[in-house]
């Protein structure tokens, strides 16, 4: 009887993960088309140099950053993968969301400054699947994305 | 105080380099917000309330780069970086460095 519980549980958890999981990434990937979109005239550049021509008024430090954790469904796809080895999708998809997140984040910061560039731009993350007793429960990353954003000078 | 990632401020040139400057702070990862990330295991997504607390744990580090900044007399922090860690199990370091310059 135990056993059917337990397996009961399992079963539910798995498809909450498979079904809201998925839902929740879909509906992600559609508002960070529609944000790109609309933020595609912010130029993103990892160059460290400034354009030579330019004239700007303000350069300033700006910031985006996520902590996006995997569902229920990724962590067994991606336990029985590694038994097998090779691509794990199911991640690769999770890290794409909190990257484009976090960029989109910085740009919006870049917009509300009415910057039109973002110079040196650097991406980075940091792992946070450990919990307090040392296991790691679930995976889950935060993403950084920081850069100089470059204010136009109106005056020229 | 400007603060950029690149190695000069737009529009300006340094007049001085004050050496590198740096601010950190070691949040815990379990500040009683956990109950919900724990909901979180199941449906995956953003942890708004990890996303919220490493933002604030930036914005300090950034903050006490800057009093540093000011202490040796800088008007700028130039070629800013960022990085986070797990020193232990269950909390984060947050940190920010860069180099104090006075530009003019």
């Amino acid at each position: 009887m135990e056993v059917v519980i337990q397996i009961g549980i399992f079963v539910v958890l798995l498809a909450v993960g498979w079904f809201a999981g998925r839902a929740a990434e879909k509906r992600h990937f559609r508002e960070l088309a529609e944000t790109e979109a609309s933020l595609r005239d912010i130029l993103v550049f990892n160059e460290r140099r400034l354009p030579p021509d330019g004239k700007f008024s303000r350069a300033t430090l700006v910031v985006g950053s996520v902590v996006i954790a995997e569902d229920y469904f990724k962590r067994i796809a991606a336990g029985l993968r590694g038994l097998v080895g090779g691509r794990i999708t199911v991640y690769e998809s999770l890290l794409d969301r909190g990257r484009r997140e976090a960029i989109v984040r910085m740009k919006q910061e870049a917009r509300e400054l009415g910057a039109t560039m973002i110079m040196n731009v650097r991406l980075e993350t940091a792992s946070m699947a450990e919990d307090q007793s040392g296991r790691a429960p679930m995976f889950s990353a935060e993403f950084i994305a920081y850069g100089t954003a470059l204010v136009p000078d109106r005056r020229s | 105080m400007e603060l950029t990632t690149l190695e000069t401020i737009p529009g300006k040139t340094i007049t001085r380099h004050l050496g590198l400057v740096q601010g950190s702070t070691v949040r815990s990862k379990h500040a009683g917000k956990d109950i919900l990330a724990g909901l979180k295991n199941f449906v995956g997504g953003e942890l708004k309330s990890y996303t919220a607390l490493l933002n604030e744990s930036r914005n300090e580090a950034i903050e006490r780069m800057v009093a540093q900044a000011q202490a040796v007399g800088a008007n700028a922090v130039v070629n800013i970086r960022f990085s986070t860690s797990n020193i232990a199990a269950g909390a984060a370091e947050v940190m920010a460095y860069g180099t104090a310059v006075v530009v003019g």
